[in-house]
Parts: structure tokens; sequence; C-alpha cells
């Protein structure tokens, strides 16, 4: 209020000057520069010392703006202990996994077989037309301390249940040990552990199709340890009920199949990386039913009794520029197969029921490079080949059954997009040797999306 | 002959594999900065690894087999956390099963939880692009961050090798009091810097740019994570064009041509920030970091 006046006054002053020096003497205006002279002065003294009182304020202000960035972790820790008071703080990680197929076949998937490979397991390239693949629900947390447990469920097209991997696992035993418990993907070459959803292809190497049914899994433990060494390098040990193919369903106490696995891997510069490794898997089979074509064209169902051996040798190598893979990068994989099998078998169940001696030794292999040259978009090509090896079918049983000697192959080109880390469709295109004298030429369209938890992938 | 080539093949796996040094603390870092720093506070007391470069996606490294090995070796792992590493770093804790660095053992120090977090999202969506819950990760782009985690990994090292506490005191003393004054020149530097508008590629420096008060206009990713499209740069040079900006920002392991491009259109200066040490051929530890920072801000400012 009492600087308004003085203001107004000094206004007034101001216009009036001109006015009043016509009747006023110097005198008076040299009183009047004085007094305007000394309003100056004070003014500049307020200006300059509400300058001061701002300068200092804003030096508190930013030393408590730095005080704030320090008080922060107490603020957060504050924040966290509010956490508990919510009911569902503690629940697991959820994800699920869509995926959808379109394909075309040329031949009818109802008479796939590999030619020479007695068959087990999920090996049909799916049916024609549109499909919905596996829907695959992943829920994992960490248990306690000690544990961590994760289950995947597969929802199958045909509105079926089933449980692919329900495990608990050490994550604190130390000195590189890592026990593992439940139903879980064995830790044999180097596919065999990933989920259908993480695969460069949408079907399954030809090779894992005849040795282990598409891919093996079993209900039992695991013991992995990691060497105190700057490379990498991993031994494993297994067993388990083994009832899943090669091996059969047995009413039996005691191991129904072990396998042991060694991984070895290092990066080669900033642009290179690699795993290699051995896996040798035993199984032992009671009455393993098949179905199969006889010599003359019928549809018998056979069994077989004996013991499985198969040794795989797998090698992944990486390549992204810096390692940086995010733009463009290239992976080759590949993994040989060698599998023995001996025991009886009896052929036509139903009928004939002629038991005698089986053995037979058989290999395969495949290889294949997927290359993202742009982000978003990587193409991929796989070659798949079989060798029917000897097959002895034994005096009896070679009458029925012989083998013909034919070695199956297969070779797939495919091209995705990622519109994200979290969706990928996929466009397949294979021409399929697996039976003898007939080719299969397929397309497969795919999608496979991933909602909710971000899954870390494995190498 | 196949017992000869099996013990040579064997020798050979052996002569292949290398042994980590017992002496000292082992520190694995997750990305260059924490591992410049650990090497700052821990001196020769420490043997650092770091598990990515300045030229890597800290978002998108994969679980490399030789990850795996340092990280069941390592005594201490030094991460940004904020989820920065949420697609490779779990894989790794729950594979090593090395009991010190689970989260929560203080093996596992998480330098985000140290400092105040901007770009808190308000709504998760995966429609958002690759968003962090706990906001924006990357922190230590803002030098005053860098303090305060290093406060709190000093008192780290101290509890985890206390015998050589003293000597990470001495050491975090010695760096904070040569941090501190070089922060007072990087602060001096950038004062022409203030209030000028920039682009980003990617939401990678909100910290520096609230540290240095440079205004972030426009983004060139549509959404965090989600690589720029033409119509997205289209439309940023649209933006520009109305407001002007002097120059687009990038990290040193982002693609150039989102940036280069728009340089080109809008006649304005790309900048690869080093990001990190490493970033630049400059920028060799955390102090020629940020002196290359300025410089290379203060150079495209001119």
């Amino acid at each position: 209020m009492f600087r308004r006046n003085i203001i107004a006054s000094g206004i007034a002053l101001m216009l009036g000057a001109p006015l009043s020096a016509l009747a006023a003497d110097n005198a008076e205006i040299l009183q009047i520069r004085n007094e305007i002279e000394s309003m100056k002065q004070s003014y500049e003294a307020r200006i300059k010392a509400l300058e001061q009182r701002l300068q200092r304020a804003e030096s508190v202000a930013a030393k408590a703006d730095i005080h704030s960035t320090q008080a922060e972790p107490a603020a957060e820790q504050a924040t966290a202990s509010k956490v508990p008071t919510v009911g569902n703080a503690f629940n697991p990680a959820i994800s699920l996994i869509l995926s959808g197929t379109y394909t075309n076949l040329s031949q009818d998937p109802a008479d796939y077989r590999i030619t020479d490979f007695i068959p087990g397991g999920e090996i049909e390239p799916g049916s024609r037309g549109f499909s919905l693949a596996e829907s695959e629900l992943i829920v994992s947390a960490n248990i306690d301390p000690n544990f961590y447990g994760y289950l995947t469920l597969a929802l199958s097209p045909e509105n079926t249940l089933g449980v692919e991997e329900a495990a608990i696992q050490t994550t604190t035993l130390g000195h590189g040990l890592t026990a593992k418990a439940g139903r879980f993907y064995s830790g044999i070459g180097y596919l065999n552990e990933q989920h259908p959803h993480s695969w460069d292809f949408v079907d399954a190497p030809l090779a894992y199709k005849a040795f282990l049914g598409r891919q093996y899994g079993n209900d039992g433990m695991q013991l992995k340890w990691i060497a105190p060494t700057d490379t990498f390098l991993e031994f494993g040990a297994e067993a388990g009920r083994g009832s899943n193919f090669p091996g059969s369903e047995r009413n039996k106490n005691g191991v129904g199949s072990y396998a042991l696995f060694a991984h070895l891997g290092d990066d080669v510069g900033t642009d290179h990386s690699w795993r290699a490794g051995i896996s040798y898997l035993h199984n032992t089979a009671k009455e393993r039913t098949y179905d199969d074509l006889d010599n003359a064209g019928n549809m018998v169902s056979n069994t077989l009794d004996g013991n499985s051996k198969l040794w795989l040798a797998d090698f992944v190598w990486k390549w992204a520029p810096n390692g940086n893979p995010a733009y463009r990068n290239f992976k080759l994989q590949g993994e040989y197969f060698r599998h023995q099998e001996s025991g009886d078998l009896t052929f036509d169940t139903a009928n004939l029921a002629s038991i005698d001696r089986y053995s037979a030794t058989q290999s395969g292999w495949y290889l294949q490079g997927v290359y993202q040259f742009m982000p978003h978009w990587r193409v991929g090509l796989r070659a798949d080949r079989l060798d029917s090896g000897t097959v002895d079918y034994g005096v009896s049983n070679s009458v029925n059954l012989s083998g013909s000697a034919y070695n199956p192959s297969r070779n797939s080109l495919m091209v995705d997009y990622s519109s994200s880390e979290y969706s990928r469709v996929r466009l397949q295109l294979a021409q399929d040797k697996s039976r003898e004298g007939v080719t299969d030429n397929q397309v497969f369209l795919q999608y496979i999306m991933s909602l909710g938890a971000h899954g870390a992938h494995k190498f | 002959m196949l017992k000869q080539m099996l013990k040579i093949s064997l020798l050979s796996v052996l002569a292949a594999i290398s042994f980590p040094a017992l002496a000292g603390l082992n520190i694995v870092a997750c990305e260059p900065e924490w591992g410049a720093l650990a090497t700052e506070l821990g001196g020769d007391r420490v043997k650092v690894y770091n598990a990515t470069t300045a030229q890597q996606d800290p978002h998108h490294i994969q679980a490399r087999p030789i990850l795996l090995a340092r990280v069941r070796n390592t005594d201490l792992l030094v991460c940004t956390g904020a989820e920065l590493e949420a697609g490779w770093l779990p894989i790794l804790l729950r594979q090593s099963s090395n009991g010190n660095i689970q989260p929560g053992k203080p093996g596992y120090f998480e330098a985000a939880t140290y400092v105040q977090k901007l770009e808190i999202p308000a709504r998760l969506d995966r429609a958002e692009g690759d968003v962090h819950a706990a906001g924006n990760p990357h922190i230590h782009t803002d030098p005053r961050n860098i303090a305060l985690v290093a406060d709190a990994l000093a008192k780290r090292l101290a509890q985890l090798d206390p015998a050589s506490a003293s000597y990470y005191q001495l050491r975090h003393r010695a760096f904070t009091g040569k941090w501190q004054t070089a922060i007072q020149r990087w602060e001096k530097q950038a004062i022409p810097l203030k209030g000028m508008p920039v682009v980003v590629q990617h939401k990678a420096f909100p910290y520096l740019s609230r540290w240095l008060g440079l205004q972030e206009i426009a983004v060139l990713e549509p959404r965090p994570g989600v690589e720029p499209s033409s119509g997205h740069l289209g439309e940023v040079l649209a933006q520009i064009s109305r407001q002007p900006v002097k120059m687009v920002l990038r990290a040193a392991y982002q693609d150039g041509r989102p940036s280069e491009w728009l340089a080109e259109k809008a006649k304005i200066q790309a900048v690869a920030l080093p990001f990190t040490v490493g970033g630049s051929e400059q920028a060799q530890d955390l102090f020629s970091l940020f002196d290359d920072t300025l410089q290379k801000l203060q150079a495209a400012a001119k």
C-alpha cells in the first residue's frame, strides 16, 4: 500500500513537473530532481535487496532439490513397506502363449510316417486347414529362499489339458549345483529343453520326431553342476520314470530312464558366442505298443520290449555385430543323433503275435541357420536327414517286416516377422520326404504371441 | 589311437577353459557404467566383468553361456534393475545356482533402487511398448544419480569384504570429492544448453535432460523399444518444422539411420552420445563419459 502511494506520487510528480516548470523557479526544479534521484536510489537498493532474497531462496530450493534426490531411497523403502498389504502381491508370474496355424499339406497327414523308424510320441505334421496350436500357460515364482517352481500347461486344440512341465528347483544350493524335481523337459541336446513357442520353425526337426517322439520330457530328478571356470562348462544327470517314447509305462519301482549330458560354451570376441554339448539318454521299454504297416501294406499293432540308447551331439553358434542382436544376427545350430535299440518285438499282437529279436542302429541330423537381416524380419533354412542304418527284425518277423534302407529327408524354409519381442508371425515352406516314394509339400502360416509376465529366454 | 585322440581332445578342452581369479571380490556388472563405478570404488581389490558393452542394448542381450559361468562365480552382481535386464538376468540368476547373488542377498545390488525414477507409467499395458513399471531405467545419464549409487555401492563393498572396508571408504571419499567437482564443472559448461529443444531416438536420456534442462520435444520411437517407422518419422519432421530443435540424440548402441535421416531432412545435428563407458573413443571411464557427452552436446549446439 505504502509502496503504491510512493509510485503514484512519483508518477504524478513526473507528469506534473513540466507543467509546474512554467511557473516554478530553478530552485524548485532542482529540489524535484533531487527528490526523484533519491527515490531512484532507494528503489535500486530495494530491487537489489529483493534480488538477493531471490538468490538466497533459489539456492535453498536447489539444496532442497539435491536433498530430495538423496532422500529418495528412504521414500522407496516407504512405498515398498506398503506392498504386503495388497493381497495378491505374492502371486506368481503368469504368462500365456497363444498360437495358431494354417496348414496346407499335399499328402494326407493321417498316413504320415517316417519310413523305417519305429514311431512314438507326436510326430504328425498337424491337421490340414486352420487349427489352433497348443496354447501354453506358464506360472512361476520363487517358493521360498531356497526353491523356485514353475508349471507349464498345454491346452490342446482338442480341448485337453496337458502338464508339459511342473517342476521345482533349488536356487541357492551353491557350488554351482542345481537340483530339479518333477516333470520337465530333459537337458539333453540343444532344442529339447526349449518350448515349441521359442522354436525357429513351426515343427520339430525330423530327428527329434524319429528318436524322441518330438521332444523328451520325463517325470524325475535332475542334478546339474556348473564348473567354477570362466568358460561355461556344465554337467548334468537325470533319473526318471521313463514312461515317454522311446521308453514306456512300466509297473516297476526304480529308475526307468536316465540321462547324462555335458555342455561347453564361450564367447569369441564380442561378436560370436557358442555352445556345444554331448548327451546320452537310456530308456527301457516294456510292451511299448505302436502301429505300423507290414510288408503286405496292412496296418498292424506291434509291441517292443527292449533297451534304447541314444547319443546326441549338439552345437549352436550365434553371431551379432558387436554382440548387439537387436538389428542383425545369425544363429547356426545343428544336432546329430545316434540311436541303438534292441529287444524283443512282437509282431501283430492282435492276431499272429510272433516274437523275435529286434535290433537297430540308426542315425540322423539336422542343421539350421536363421538370419535376422533387419529389425523384425528373419529368414531361416533347415535341412533334416535321417539314416535308417541297419534294422534287424529277426528271422521270423522279417517275413512280415523289413527295412527298405530308405533315408528320410526334409528341407524347410521360413520367414518370420516380429512386431515386438512378444509377437511373431511366420510362413514356412517345406518339402517333406519322410515317407518312401512320397513328397509332401507343406505350407504353414503361424502366429505365436505371448501375454503377461516377461519371459526370459534361454541361450 | 582312439585313446590318444581322446587324450588330445580332453587336453585341448582343458586348455580352452580359463579359471576365475581368486583374490578380492569378483564383480559382474550388468552395464559398463556400474563396472566402471565398481572399479573406481574397489580399485585393485575387485575384479570386474561387464556383462554388456556400450555397443549392446541392455534390454536385449542373450543369456549367453559365458554369462552363466561368470554369474556362477561372482560375489557381487551390480545391475541397474527397474526391469532393464528382465529379458536375460532372471535366467542367469536361476540357472547359476549362486546363492550369494539372489535378489535380497547382499551380493545382489540394484542401482535404480537408490535414486528417484522418472517416467513411472500411469498405465501398464504392452500396447504402450516396452514400458517399465518401476520407471525409466536409464538413471546413469545424470551424474548426481551416480553419486547416490556410489554411496550405496561403497557400503555394499565394505559389507561383502569387511577386511578392505577402510580401503573402499577411502576410495569412495576420494571419488566423491572428484565427482562433485566434476559435476560443478559440467554444470557450468552446460549453462548455455539450458532449455535447448532436442529430439531423442529412444527415451534413453530423461535423466540427462532433467539435469541439464534440455527440452525433449519428440521421440523417434513411436513407443519405447519399437523401431521408428517412416510414418512416425514424418510426423516428427512435421512437428519440428513448427517447433525447431537443435539436434537429435541417440545412444551409441542404437541404429543411426533414423537419426541421420531426420538430421538431413531437418538440417539439424545427429548426435550419438556415448551413453555409457566405452560408447565412444573418448569415454573410457565415468569422468570422460560425461566430458565427452557435454563436449558432443556443446559442439552440436553451436
